[in-house]
């Protein structure tokens, strides 16, 4: 057991340290973000410009393997990676779905040529992916999805709508789970396709999210016309393909579930005043920050160790499926103890009260989206409980039935 | 980074679980349980035999010198097979201590015995700052102790008591002049507790110069090490309830297949790994006595505290009617987890060490 860098990942962390201080400024305070008040247009393009100088230094797909243009690199050195460019000010989030997700479902099942056109642009942050799976019917239950996928001669006519998409109104290509074939049960009759944002009759739709952004979107698809060479992995196994996807999603989600949101109570908790003391004199501010670090670093624990299985060539361990759960749950209590810190005065939003409250304020705003998004708690439970515990399915009524005569 | 137990450690671990598997069975525990044996001298002696007991203690001394990670593991196991026996007090706790801070002649007067199992050392190293009884605490005059320690583990086995008065650290036998001891009820009667009272006693002092330090430091490593056992006995718990749920049948199916019971397994989980995580990353502080080692150990501490108590309650829970019969291992999960969770500091107060350490490094 090594917690320490070894002397390879330690040289790494010292050239990525020496890289960053000559191309990003290194942020002042744990609340310094990068140039906060852009209009979304240019904060989109100040993350590629970004992404850009990244990928010409080697470092935007430090993990992926080197015949598919990234670096060839280990887990490890991504979050060497990433904890280093944690302290600098730089965009995040517009590349999340693409290089989380996406890309690394196009690189497990595309085909030479899809890897060939879609890796480098993407890894460049030419190309911005999203994820087009949810439909207003088929959220916790994929398997409903209706979105309608016909082939004809040498093309799929695709019909349907997708909902909670984020980032599709920038996105230039999305990966999209469609119903090939309506004889099957649910499941069985879906197949992903790899779709051009930019083709006629697709209609993007942003949607306002209670963090008042507007960053996931409806899109209605009427008759978008895709060549058959757009299709990812074989027909009617889209179900198979999609599970790789969120497999991908569950493992880089857990990045974002670390971090220092204790600490950035810390920091409130000295200034905010109790009873005419510190709070954070105050045991009941001291024991919410102890819990806060032990799920949130605990999260990033269990991240670590599975990085380091990945590293040895074995698969991550059952515990993975542990993050998503305790992690989304963790931003929830930590954003409530932060914002409960200031009593009436916490009510005030941080254009009113200060700076330093504009993390912990949408943290607590957003936490109800991370227990939702990429599995909701419940969908995470049933997983650990029947995957991990053994335990048995759910009772359904609809595993066997071909979809045409599943009622709506 | 390498984050995890290498393999080598894994087969020792299997090798530990085996041992125990035959040497630490419900009918060894319930011996102690109830009342005919101080500690299951059978399971002891297999530790011992297995190199377990010394893992940590260098072959100089009759140890196998391999290290702490090994001593993690080893814990791992005996919580998971609710191992009656003086691993706290004599292997955590005093061969520790007497490792790191006492003289050569200590050391081999002790350590060799230690890891043989030959001799019982019960110790209690940390502040004791929750009190009922009221006790007069123990103070040091002359090289001799006076006072009264109540709950200490061990206490009516041992040989000797390792214990810290007025900062310094002291061996008192036991079995000298000026010393009572009266046995107390436990509410884990695996793990017996006694009174310790002292008029006067012969007390040997440990080499160093600054034995709050050592002490403290020692306590942390035990912290880790008891998370180790919380970890074990609340998946062992787990697995109780998991195994019960798949078999057990109402309205017409297991009741493993409703959701409040699934869920509430899941969470169980959940728990049980982030103290894993907090346990596997104080085993690191530990083993390489890192700066980060109270941090670490305060947060195995409170997190396996939860857990095991969590597993233990919602374990029997979910066993219904049956689980409320002193046939059943249930409450063997329950007392233990108690016990464990309170021995070496509450909950609460280890809460209070992880803000501090917290705070303290945010500064
Ligand atoms: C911020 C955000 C971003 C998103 N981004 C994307 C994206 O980019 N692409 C995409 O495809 N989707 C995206 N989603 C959609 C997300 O995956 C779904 O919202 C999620 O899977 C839940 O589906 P639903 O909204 O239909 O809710 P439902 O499935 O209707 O769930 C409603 C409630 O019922 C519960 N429930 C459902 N089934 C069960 C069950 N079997 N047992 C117990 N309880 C159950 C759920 O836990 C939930 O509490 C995003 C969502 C959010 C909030």
């Amino acid at each position: 057991m090594d917690f320490n860098d070894t002397p390879e990942e330690a040289a790494f962390r010292a050239q990525v340290r020496t890289w960053l201080e000559a191309n990003a400024t290194a942020k002042r305070g744990r609340d310094d973000t990068f140039r906060a008040g852009l209009s979304e247009a240019e904060y989109l393009a100040a993350a590629r410009a970004w992404q850009k100088r990244k990928a010409a230094a080697g470092y935007a797909a430090i993990a992926a393997p080197r015949e598919m243009g990234g670096l060839g690199g280990t887990p490890a050195m991504q979050v060497v990676y990433s904890q280093e460019e944690a302290r600098f000010l730089t965009p995040d989030r517009v590349f999340e779905v693409s290089l989380g997700t996406a890309l690394p479902t196009v690189a497990m099942w595309g085909t030479p040529e899809q890897k060939a056109s879609y890796l480098q642009p993407a890894f460049e942050g030419d190309h911005v992916w999203c994820q087009l799976f949810s439909e207003p019917s088929a959220g916790s239950d994929l398997g409903n999805v209706r979105t309608r996928a016909t082939r004809e001669g040498d093309e799929w006519v695709i019909t349907g709508q997708k909902v909670w998409t984020s980032g599709a109104h920038f996105a230039q290509y999305g990966i999209l789970l469609a119903r090939t074939d309506w004889d099957q049960p649910k499941s069985k009759g879906l197949t992903m396709f790899i779709l051009d944002m930019g083709l006629p009759g697709i209609e993007v739709r942003p949607i306002r999210q209670i963090s008042d952004e507007a960053h996931f979107n409806e899109v209605f698809l009427s008759e978008v016309r895709l060549p058959d060479s757009a299709r990812l992995g074989p027909e009617n196994q889209g179900w198979k393909v999609m599970l790789s996807t969120l497999m991908q999603e569950r493992f880089s989600l857990g990045e974002n579930f670390s971090g220092d949101l204790y600490a950035q109570i810390i920091d409130l908790a000295r200034e905010v005043e109790w009873d005419g003391r510190p709070a954070i004199e105050h045991a009941r501010v001291r024991s919410g920050i102890a819990d806060a670090y032990i799920a949130q670093f605990g999260v990033e624990l269990i991240v670590r160790r599975g990085m380091s299985a990945i590293s040895r060539g074995e698969s991550p361990g059952p515990e993975m499926a542990a993050v998503k759960l305790v992690g989304a749950r963790a931003f929830q209590t930590g954003g409530a103890l932060a914002v409960e810190l200031g009593g009436a005065e916490g009510l005030i939003a941080q254009e009113d009260l200060g700076p330093e409250w504009r993390l912990p304020q949408l943290l607590w705003i957003s936490a109800p989206g991370a227990r939702i998004a990429g599995g909701t708690d419940e969908i995470q439970k049933n997983t650990i409980a029947e995957r991990v515990l053994g335990l048995p399915g759910e009772l359904r009524t609809d595993r066997d039935v071909p979809f045409r005569e599943l009622e709506g | 980074m390498n984050f995890d137990f290498s393999d080598d450690q894994r087969r020792l671990q299997d090798e530990v679980r085996r041992v125990l598997a035959d040497h630490s069975t419900n009918v060894h525990v319930r011996r102690v349980l109830d009342g005919a044996a101080p500690f299951c001298a059978d399971t002891w002696r297999e530790l011992a035999a297995l190199g377990a007991l010394g893992i940590a203690i260098p072959e100089a001394h009759g140890g196998s010198g391999m290290g702490l990670l090994e001593l993690c593991l080893v814990a791992e196991e005996a919580g998971r097979a609710l191992v009656a026996a003086p691993l706290l007090p004599s292997i955590y706790l005093a061969a520790e201590a007497i490792r790191r801070a006492g003289s050569a002649v200590q050391q081999a007067a002790w350590l060799p015995r230690l890891a043989a199992g030959e001799a019982v050392i019960a110790a209690v190293l940390d502040e004791r700052n929750h009190r009922v009884l009221k006790d007069p605490k123990l103070s040091l005059a002359d090289g001799k102790v006076s006072g009264a320690v109540q709950a200490v583990p061990d206490g009516m086995a041992a040989e000797a008591a390792l214990l810290l008065v007025d900062g310094r650290l002291v061996l008192v036998d036991l079995r000298g002049e000026g010393v009572e001891r009266h046995a107390l009820k436990s509410l884990d009667p695996t793990r017996p507790l006694a009174r310790l009272v002292f008029d006067g006693a012969v007390a040997e002092a440990l080499d160093a110069a600054d034995g709050a330090t050592v002490a403290a430091q020692v306590v942390n490593g035990a912290a880790v090490l008891l998370a180790f056992e919380q970890v074990g006995g609340a998946a062992r718990a787990l697995h109780a309830a998991r195994d019960h749920a798949l078999q057990r049948r109402a309205f017409g199916r297991a009741i493993g297949s409703f959701q409040g019971v699934k869920h509430k397994l899941a969470e169980l989980f959940a728990q049980i790994e982030i103290a894993r995580a907090h346990a596997y990353y104080g085993a690191w502080a530990l083993a390489t006595g890192a700066a980060e080692l109270p941090r670490a150990a305060a947060a195995a501490r409170v997190a396996a505290t939860t857990a095991y108590n969590a597993a233990a309650e919602e374990s029997l829970h979910l066993h219904g009617g049956i689980g409320y019969t002193w046939e059943l291992d249930c409450h063997l999960h329950l007392r233990r987890a108690r016990w464990l969770g309170q021995i070496l500091g509450s909950e609460h107060a280890w809460r209070e060490k992880l803000a501090s350490a917290l705070i303290e490094e945010a500064a």
